[in-house]
């Protein structure tokens, strides 16, 4: 990496701290994007269809229409997010070249590439990606990717695979920085990973970037579960636009995550948000998307 | 010395770190009930203004806390703090705490591509360096406010009485001028 490199890696890792604590927000119309904003979120992820219509109709899914994501630029002054395929990096050329500020690299749309994704120090904006485990989470970032999200399984309403993920990242951090340090060059290659990376994770206890929550989250209670069990922020895809009231819903999600430990609040917040949406069980879907890109 | 950090969203325990590292006891303000404790310095740390402000009027932190920075309490504000005590916002029509008598600029250096790192002057403290993250500046300061720093031409750190804001992130350096400059303010104060 050269020095202009690093510089950038840094900045862009800093605007992830920024979003610390607040809710990033599926939107596909400018007015969504209003509405999410007022509510609170703290970014917009800008994308033709949501998770949920996306499972749905099936087919190849790709990156949105650069005009539609610049028509939610424009209406809101919170950061905006878009999704390329895994591996697409004239898709992640298209999002740098009008001035997206976070790409999702995401398994929710079809990947492009089997076998890499694509190398994200060759850009000046940042990436988001999704892992599952540690190792998928250090390859990212030895990627260039300078925040993490688990992967849930986005789209279903069901929070299952989030937790899943979020524990098991978790578990494993606390694993490596329990090992004595000579035991690390192993850690390095059972992950697969650079030894470097398991280094900082083996001093510092936590990953070297943000770590957000996503896939499934639907409902307050969700999204301060995600934060008790160790989530510096949440992403709601369908959760909220697939609901009943989606202001109310979204506000009390911003604000459950502020208080995520507040109980008596929480509880306040989860009455009458009207119809939450219907979710589908992971076991009775066909596509598992966490399954993409590894 | 115990300081109140604004907790709602953002890059506080950022500012949390350095100020225990510099011996102050910090607590977290996320709700009305943590106005109680005796804080004697107040952190506005980064984050999303527009976030941040909705959550302290959501929390009715917003007349308290507002009451007690025009009444003199110390106060450090960065980029979105900045903007939550501006009494006007360029092409905005609302304002937050509206406590110190500056117009700022949102978002004033673009998106993301804008963001930058900086060694520049800062008054009285010489070359500090200075992290801009889609930051505000500065595009009037009202009488009574004392320029401290500029980048550019542009205005990114001022003081107004009690209130010292940045348009750039101390609590991301390992400079801790700024958060020392702080604290000395609160001394002086008590």
């Amino acid at each position: 990496m050269s020095e202009n490199q690093a510089s950038r890696y840094e900045l862009n890792k800093q605007l992830a701290q920024m979003l610390k604590g607040g809710v990033i927000m599926d939107v596909t119309t400018p007015e969504q994007a209003k509405i999410a904003e007022a509510a609170g979120a703290c970014a917009v992820m800008a994308l033709e269809r949501i998770p949920a219509d996306i499972r749905a109709a099936g087919g190849v899914s790709r990156m949105s229409d650069p005009k539609m994501i610049k028509g939610i630029q424009e209406a809101v002054s919170i950061p905006v997010m878009a999704k390329c395929r895994i591996g697409h990096f004239v898709e992640a050329q298209i999002l740098e070249a009008i001035e997206i500020d976070y790409i999702d690299e995401s398994e929710v749309l079809s990947p492009a590439d089997n076998v890499y994704h694509i190398d994200k120090h060759q850009f000046k904006v940042p990436f988001v990606c999704g892992a599952r485990d540690l190792g998928e989470a250090l390859r990212r970032i030895a990627e260039g990717a300078s925040m993490i999200r688990t992967k849930g399984e986005p789209g279903t309403g069901d929070v299952v695979q989030a937790v899943q993920h979020m524990r098991k990242i978790n578990g494993q951090i606390a694993k490596v920085a329990s090992l004595q340090t000579d035991e690390l060059f192993e850690a390095a290659k059972e992950l697969q990973v650079p030894y470097d990376l398991v280094q900082y994770v083996h001093d510092n206890r936590r990953l070297p970037v943000v770590n957000f929550a996503a896939g499934g989250v639907a409902t307050p209670a969700d999204a301060a579960l995600m934060m008790q069990l160790g989530a510096e922020g949440v992403f709601v895809g369908s959760g909220i636009f697939k609901s009943g009231n989606p202001e109310k819903r979204a506000a009390a999600i911003v604000q459950s995550v502020t208080n995520y430990k507040d109980a008596d609040l929480i509880a306040r917040l989860s009455e009458d948000l009207g119809e939450a949406m219907v979710g589908i069980n992971e076991d009775e879907i066909s596509i598992l998307m966490a399954e993409r890109g590894k | 010395m115990k300081i109140g950090v604004l907790a709602v969203q953002g890059a506080f325990i950022e500012h949390e770190k350095v100020l225990s590292e510099l011996g102050a006891e910090c607590v977290e303000l996320r709700k009305a009930e943590d106005l109680q404790a005796d804080f004697e310095g107040l952190v506005l740390p980064g984050g999303e203004s527009t976030v941040q402000g909705k959550l302290l009027r959501d929390s009715n932190m917003f007349a308290n806390l507002q009451q007690r920075i025009a009444d003199g309490l110390p106060v450090l504000a960065t980029c979105a703090g900045m903007i939550l005590l501006a009494e006007k916002l360029e092409g905005d029509t609302v304002s937050h705490f509206a406590t110190m008598p500056i117009a700022v600029k949102r978002n004033a250096y673009g998106r993301q591509l804008g963001s930058f790192h900086r060694d520049e002057n800062f008054k009285g403290l010489g070359k500090i360096p200075m992290t801009f993250i889609r930051a505000p500046y500065v595009v009037e300061a009202g009488e009574g406010t004392e320029i401290l720093a500029k980048v550019d031409g542009h205005i990114v750190a001022a003081r107004y009485k009690n209130q010292l804001a940045l348009a750039f992130h101390p609590e991301l350096d390992k400079d801790r001028h700024i958060h020392k400059l702080f604290l000395d303010m609160i001394g002086k104060t008590a």
